[in-house]
């Protein structure tokens, strides 16, 4: 008994693991917002003074002129997300002309051409981890290409204003899905963007998915690139967006106890503290999905138990027969 | 002799096909498996009819309860401290052996006692303990994004998750016994009977 009142609360606790996770992790995110400061901040300030403002002023020096207008919604960027992002350590003037900083600005440099990934990422060595030219191709096989003519490029979901690492970086699985999601929803659930791209009528996300049983929990535990994306083992996060009739919609993709099976949320790494002899690590990462985080043992204990009590009726059974 | 009220019938009937629903749906969904696509077929539907039969299990559930207060039935229920033990033992010898050899039933079924402390044990630990932490752990699954139940974290899931599979294997235990046990009746068939005629014949026919 004095075992029991010991280690039954510590078995209860070891379910409790994302609370302190959380915690942990919140704290290091927002230590490292708080602490960068970029030794290109007031470099950067000169463009952020009118570029993260809905309105923006200056002194046209040839006309000697203010000049008072509204900035371009797609101009506007957040020095907040700027400073959190991947990119957060470069001046403006790294990948923009330095023309920028004489007002108004040049005509012709709104011709500028932009970098794309490729072009900072491809061969980096510090960048091989990711695999960019095999994230290129799984892209040129995506729907997503076929909008390129269109002007859609890497940065329609990775803004390179703004765009952080949060997959590999987080503990936090749900605050993951709701920024990855974000991404998807950008265009998909903002009609105005999407036909910037798509002649396709307006798609009503949650019509679409009506078939999906408790759809709000998929939608804030589920990446979208889950089920719409094929899985590519060599990267680590799958471009290739596939056609809308090809996407998953088999549940047991997921919710089996076969982790091969699953997708690429468990091409996340367990941690130490994961081990519980569950079949699918994914749940330690802060997800519990129905059929996927079966314990071994206890599928066991049931089988046995169940095998037992059909033993006893089969026995009991034969003996009212040869009593009768 | 007239045991079971009209009331008793109809919900017995309605938990019954419920409990079944839920057992087969629930199963599909924990065991689902990618390589036995037979065993497993219609995940999606059998998450949403395992949620609709949940809903009205709670609902038959209730009902039960607050039938047994208004008409009295709970007092069936009631087990002395001294049958506890003893009169379960008798009950449970009887089964293993006492009925191979022919002796008498220990606790015979009266208008005033219904059931056998046996039943009485196992009934209550599956209405009054098993059932309400069941539905508990379910509504918790079910409404997995109110703030209320969000703010424990992923574990509080995992954990009522690992206790819904325990007590509905629990449950789906008892469901055998259970059935099993009424067909040792005066004859295989007369409990069932009974169950529906709400009359059951006398024992010592």
């Amino acid at each position: 008994m004095r075992y029991l009142s010991f280690s039954l609360p510590l078995l209860i606790l070891n379910f409790f693991p994302s609370a302190s996770y959380a915690f942990e992790k919140n704290e290091a995110f927002l230590q490292d917002t708080i602490l960068f400061v970029s030794p290109y901040k007031e470099d950067n300030e000169l463009c952020f003074k009118c570029h993260a403002e809905k309105k923006y002023e200056y002194m046209n020096e040839t006309s000697g002129k203010q000049v008072k207008a509204a900035m371009h919604p797609g101009d506007i960027l957040s020095r907040d997300k700027f400073y959190a992002s991947n990119h957060k350590g470069f001046s403006c003037t790294d990948c923009h002309s330095s023309q920028f900083q004489s007002f108004p600005h040049p005509e012709e440099l709104k011709k500028e051409p932009h970098f794309n990934c490729l072009d900072c990422h491809g061969g980096d060595a510090a960048s091989a981890v990711f695999k960019f030219e095999e994230i290129d191709r799984e892209f040129r096989k995506s729907v997503h290409f076929r909008l390129e003519e269109q002007g859609f490029n890497c940065w329609e979901c990775h803004d390179p204003h703004s765009y952080r690492l949060s997959f590999r970086n987080s503990k936090d699985m749900k605050e993951t899905v709701l920024y990855d999601n974000s991404i998807c929803l950008g265009c998909h659930a903002d009609y105005d963007r999407f036909k910037q791209f798509s002649d396709r009528g307006k798609i009503k996300l949650s019509k679409a998915h009506k078939w999906l049983p408790h759809q709000s929990i998929h939608f804030e535990s589920v990446r979208c690139i889950e089920c719409h994306t094929k899985v590519n083992e060599n990267i680590l996060v799958p471009h290739y967006v596939m056609p809308e009739e090809a996407a998953v919609r088999d549940c047991r993709k997921c919710h089996t106890g076969n982790a091969d099976t699953m997708t690429s949320l468990l091409t996340i790494k367990p941690t130490d503290k994961g081990n519980r002899k569950f079949d699918n690590t994914v749940i330690i990462n802060g997800l519990n999905i129905i059929g996927a985080n079966r314990n071994k043992y206890l599928d066991n204990i049931i089988l046995i138990f169940f095998a037992g009590i059909m033993t006893i009726i089969g026995v009991h059974i034969l003996f009212r027969v040869i009593r009768k | 002799m007239y045991l079971y009220p009209l009331w008793i019938r109809l919900w017995h009937f309605v938990n019954a096909i419920l409990i079944m629903i839920l057992i087969i749906t629930g199963a599909a969904m924990q065991f689902a498996d990618a390589d036995h696509p037979l065993l497993t077929a219609g995940f999606a539907g059998s998450a949403r009819l395992h949620d609709v039969a949940a809903i009205i299990l709670t609902i038959s559930y209730i009902a039960f309860v607050a039938g047994n207060i208004v008409t009295g039935n709970s007092k069936y229920y009631r087990i002395s401290k001294k049958n506890l033990f003893s009169g379960t033992g008798k009950q449970l010898k009887y089964f293993l052996y006492g009925m191979f050899r022919k002796e008498k039933q220990p606790f015979p079924v009266t208008m005033d006692n219904k059931f056998n402390p046996l039943e009485k044990v196992s009934y209550n630990l599956i209405m009054y303990i098993i059932m309400p932490l069941l539905i508990l752990s379910g509504i918790i699954m079910l409404f997995q994004d109110l703030k209320v139940i969000i703010v424990f974290g992923t574990g509080l899931f995992i954990f009522t998750d690992i206790l819904h599979i325990i007590l509905g294997f629990l449950v789906s235990v008892f469901l055998i016994i259970h059935v099993y046990c009424c067909t040792i009746g005066p004859k295989p068939g007369s409990l069932f009977r009974g169950l529906i005629s709400g009359y059951q014949e006398s024992e010592e026919q």
